[in-house]
């Protein structure tokens, strides 16, 4: 079975996000693989460890991608491609979808794995986005996945209740926490990465018109949330200090 | 005249909460971007539902209600909205941003080749066209989102846009919609949780614990205040990492985002990545023993203290202060 697996290279969810000039700030960024993405490669791992094939890595972004390819291929995936082109700088998250899926469809998988969400982007569009412009189903926000011949068994997680899916194959699929523990990457496994073989796409290797990758929505202005009014401290015993709790939540926040 | 599309998600012969927000947005927006307000509701027996959708602001509503429709599916859903849209050629698309909207709505732009902004908290109408604000970051910065062309189209953040008045002498014209209804992912088991329970994302009162709780053996007393609050319970990374409690109950960046009218963190220190979830909590109450953890940073009352001390004497406070209230 041949699994893609779509992997964000966000900012560090530890990471002071710094504003200026309406921009974000990313000189002084570290990079991470977005943590759902990382729930995706593992469960991709452990489907083609169960019932062999091959896992390919798909990422869309400037160089510094690579490392987050990289660490994918020292974690067991086979190979990765990198779509890398100026003319994506500006794109959407169609756009983005787009690009994504003229690669998967040049790739013939069996399976698309990503994360529910990119961590900092926090859109959530490109998983129900790639399913549609590939023409294949969707289950989004999966807390488990079970393989069957030509179909999967998917648990999501929604509002309040676990729901279990069936869906044909292909599909894509998008991971929740809770679906796996991911592995580190083992020493062996770093050293094997560095011989495995990023394949890097543009644009014109995909296939895609600038009318494709225009983008329908823009970041007109970014900036920083209104900070908040300085702090309350409460002083006295642990008795004294939880019935002034309960006095002020009352009497001046009027939230009990 | 253009108009407004919103989708209507219904829950047990219920329209959701969320979906009369996104109603009474559209009615709002209506007035600077012209033409109807048209809501759209899948499923059988939907109908009954026009009324409530209608008295909150709705023009019209456009109905598939295909016995096959009973359950949700990403597929059919998408396409529905998306047929709902081709036809309403509208300037704007808003979708709650529920478990159901977050599924379907990405599906339903890029089969309209529409740009979706997600998570919106607020919008602006200029000249015709729309600005939305929306965190990123988990609300460590927010963004301004323009679109390029029509539709355009929104999630909007659940809890956030007001209700409209409801007014039950508006009427709505009701159409009636078909589609194709085959779908290749279909849901086979719904297992709800345990009633009762106050849904995290949903819950007014969020009482949180973390590290200073020593050990999983201690979180009852998290649980307890909760309880006594009526709140329900949260949690940090850390010690859902540590696994003292299961991942649904983290708040944080790679957790769940809440925006409650109150807030309480017990034993939790204040990490990035933790006060990106709960920061745009209305009252923020930080139980800490070091004064000089940064949870305080973002806190409306401070309490610096032993959590082992505070929580016992704050839930028999709560308990006391509920049993007096009533």
């Amino acid at each position: 079975m041949k699994i893609v697996v779509c992997v964000k290279q966000v900012p560090d969810t530890e990471a002071r996000i710094r504003v200026a000039d309406g921009k974000l700030q990313e000189s002084d960024l570290n990079w991470i693989v977005s943590p759902y993405d990382e729930f995706a490669l593992e469960e991709a791992l452990k489907i083609k460890e169960a019932r062999g094939g091959e896992v390919v890595l798909l990422s869309l972004g400037p160089e510094r991608v690579v490392s987050a390819l990289r660490n994918g291929l020292a974690m067991g995936a086979d190979s990765a491609v990198h779509l890398k082109d100026p003319k994506f700088d500006q794109a959407d998250t169609l756009g983005i979808a787009q690009a994504l899926a003229a690669a998967v469809k040049a790739l013939s998988p069996d399976l698309v794995l990503a994360g529910q969400y990119g961590v900092g982007g926090d859109n959530a569009q490109i998983p129900g986005m790639l399913a549609e412009l590939l023409d294949w189903p969707q289950v989004t926000v999966a807390v488990k996945v079970e393989i069957q011949d030509g179909k999967a068994v998917v648990e999501r997680e929604v509002e309040g209740a676990h729901e279990t899916w069936e869906t044909t194959l292909p599909a894509v699929i998008s991971a929740q926490k809770g679906l796996n523990e991911p592995r580190y990457a083992s020493l062996k496994g770093i050293m094997a990465a560095k011989k495995k073989m990023i394949e890097t796409k543009d644009a014109a290797a995909l296939g895609l018109s600038a009318e494709t990758l225009a983008p329908r929505t823009r970041v007109a202005s970014m900036e920083m949330p209104a900070p908040r009014s300085a702090v309350k401290m409460i002083e006295g015993d642990a008795d004294a200090q939880s019935k002034e709790l309960l006095r002020l939540l009352h009497e001046e926040a009027k939230v009990i | 005249m253009p108009g407004i599309v919103t989708f209507a998600e219904h829950r047990d012969g219920k329209l959701r909460r969320s979906s009369l927000e996104a109603v009474s947005e559209a009615r709002r927006l209506a007035a600077a971007l012209g033409g109807p307000v048209t809501a759209v509701l899948v499923g059988p027996g939907t109908e009954s539902l026009a009324a409530e959708l209608a008295a909150h602001g709705a023009d019209k509503v456009h109905v598939f209600d295909d016995p096959t429709l009973a359950d949700y599916a990403t597929e059919t859903y998408a396409r529905a909205l998306a047929q709902a849209v081709t036809e309403a050629k509208p300037a704007a698309v808003l979708v709650p941003f529920t478990a159901m909207g977050k599924d379907l709505a990405p599906r339903a732009a890029a089969r309209l080749g529409a740009g979706l902004v997600s998570d919106c908290v607020s919008f602006t109408a200029r000249d015709g066209r729309l600005l939305a604000r929306r965190p990123m970051y988990s609300g460590k910065a927010f963004a301004t989102m323009s679109w390029e062309g029509e539709p355009q189209m929104a999630t909007l953040r659940t809890n956030v846009f007001p209700l409209e008045a409801r007014d039950a002498s508006r009427k709505a014209e009701v159409v009636k919609g078909a589609i194709d209804t085959s779908s290749r992912a279909k849901v086979k088991a719904v297992h709800a949780a345990v009633a009762g329970k106050v849904e995290l994302s949903e819950a007014q009162i969020v009482v949180s614990g973390g590290r200073g709780l020593k050990g999983p053996e201690n979180f009852h007393l998290v649980q307890e205040l909760a309880d006594a609050l009526g709140a329900a319970v949260g949690a940090s990374r850390a010690v859902v990492d540590a696994g003292w409690v299961e991942h649904q109950y983290q708040v944080g960046q790679t957790g769940k985002t809440v925006s409650p009218t109150l807030y309480v963190a017990a034993g939790i220190s204040g990490a990035i990545q933790h006060l990106a979830g709960m920061s745009s909590s209305k009252v923020i109450v930080a139980i800490n023993k070091d004064p000089d953890a940064p949870i305080f940073k973002v806190a409306t009352y401070g309490l610096v203290g032993d959590v082992f001390e505070i929580l016992p004497k704050l839930t028999a406070a709560a308990k006391a202060y509920f049993a007096a209230k009533h």
